[in-house]
């Protein structure tokens, strides 16, 4: 079990989206990626995004114009 | 027997929703494909504008994925996509969208990720009749024999009024569990979509891509004239949605933030841009886009100045900023109306 971040800053959705797709397909079960976005869509694209593909949404939070969504990667994804 | 497998394009519409629902009645297994040109319609890039806020955030093809239960692969194909709109084989519909292209090239795309992943055939939520360049009965083979897929590609909600395709032969659907949907006439499909409980659809008018719009495509075709060669980048197509563009010589034009939502988001582009701010009154955030002299500059302030709250001030003074950080500090006149021209706005 590792963590990861991905930089998403300044890319509009869906990118974002699509750049968590891309990584995730990279990590195992009980990883947890850290994405960091200026879009703030991406509080409600990522976490849908997640609920559909079977992962799971640790935490989401916003700091300083930044979005952060903090996603557990699961076993059957 | 194992269920078959489809995947399903799902452009977050109504008809791509109903066509996916109508197959996975039948037991096949579906999976959704959504492909991002970045010229898709999506409520982030509306939420840029403060007054769109109170706009429900969502992206529909996510929306449609999760009310159906399927998973949704969202596939980049912005570069790719560079060649279907500069150099589309069958042409443009009313403005810059190369629909039938478009759609060819979509499919294609799905017909490779279903042998890549092992996938039976593949689905759209395409009605004969529905749109004047890619959805007539004339194009609809068109599509399945340039995209490769073949009689791999099923249309369930106009099945009817196609020859059998695959998936029928095979009996991995009913053919007469299909429908025969054809024409403009949108009740049909708001009927199905009232039978199966669906109420929250994006518009069924809604067109899907910003390139079937009017202003946009203009403004497009501005940015090519304006640079002398046919070609974009991910921010040009961002930049096109926001602020108003004017252009008062061909070698520049100005994006100028229309409210603090689009002032903030052009903020994120002023090392890339020669930009202008205003210093004794408050007023929008201008991006140049374009090579320009010190006049031109002036110009470019004094239009800017025209749309701050210092419009009827004899002088306000701004700032400018070239893209290699010099930076100045002018008291302009702000631009009358009456020197405004028309033609200008893009
Ligand atoms: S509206 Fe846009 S995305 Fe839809 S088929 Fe036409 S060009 Fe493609």
């Amino acid at each position: 079990m590792a963590h990861f971040e991905l930089d998403a800053r300044r890319m509009f959705c869906p990118m974002p989206v699509i750049r968590t797709q891309d990584k995730i397909k990279e990590l195992s079960a009980g990883d947890t990626l850290d994405v960091i976005c200026t879009d703030p869509g991406a509080l409600h694209d990522i976490p849908a995004w997640c609920r559909i593909n079977g992962h799971i949404v640790l935490q989401t939070k916003e700091l300083n114009d930044e979005v952060i969504v903090k996603v557990e990667v699961c076993i059957d994804a | 027997m194992s269920k078959a497998k489809a995947v399903s394009l799902i452009s977050g519409g109504l008809d791509s929703l109903l066509a996916t629902k109508v197959t996975m009645d039948q037991g096949v297994h579906v999976e959704g494909i959504n492909f991002f040109t970045g010229f898709c319609v999506e409520g982030h890039t509306h939420a840029i504008r403060k007054k769109d806020k109170a706009r429900p955030k969502r992206n529909n093809a996510l929306w449609v994925a999760e009310t159906l239960g399927i998973k949704l692969h969202i596939i980049d194909i912005v570069e790719e996509y560079k060649d279907v709109l500069l150099n589309p084989k069958h042409g443009y519909g009313a403005n810059m969208n190369p629909c039938l292209d478009c759609k060819i090239f979509m499919v294609h795309k799905a017909q490779q990720w279903i042998e890549e992943n092992n996938f039976d055939f593949i689905i759209t939520g395409e009605v004969i009749g529905q749109r004047p360049m890619s959805q007539r009965k004339e194009t609809m083979p068109v599509i399945s024999r340039e995209s490769g897929a073949d009689d791999r590609l099923l249309r369930p909600l106009c099945a009817q009024n196609l020859p059998a395709t695959l998936a029928e032969r095979e009996g991995w659907v009913k053919r007469d569990e299909l429908y025969g949907f054809s024409g403009r006439n949108r009740k049909p499909q708001m009927a199905l979509a009232k039978e199966f409980g669906f109420t929250d659809y994006a518009s069924p008018a809604g067109g899907c891509c910003f390139l079937t719009d009017e202003n946009y495509s203009s403004k497009l075709v501005d940015l090519w004239k304006g640079r002398g060669v046919r070609e974009y980048e991910m921010d040009d197509i961002m930049l096109l949605k926001v602020g108003r563009h004017i252009r008062p010589n061909p070698n520049f034009k100005l994006i100028i933030g229309r409210e603090d939502g689009e002032n903030k988001f052009l903020q994120g582009y002023k090392n890339s841009y020669t930009s202008i701010k205003m210093i004794s009154c408050s007023g929008p955030l201008t991006l140049i886009d374009g090579v320009t002299n010190d006049a031109d500059l002036e110009l470019a302030a004094r239009i800017t100045a025209r749309f701050s709250q210092g419009k009827n001030e004899e002088t306000v003074t701004v700032e400018t900023k070239r893209t290699n950080g010099e930076t100045k500090t002018m008291d302009v006149k702000p631009l009358p109306v009456s020197e405004m021209q028309q033609e200008w706005y893009v």
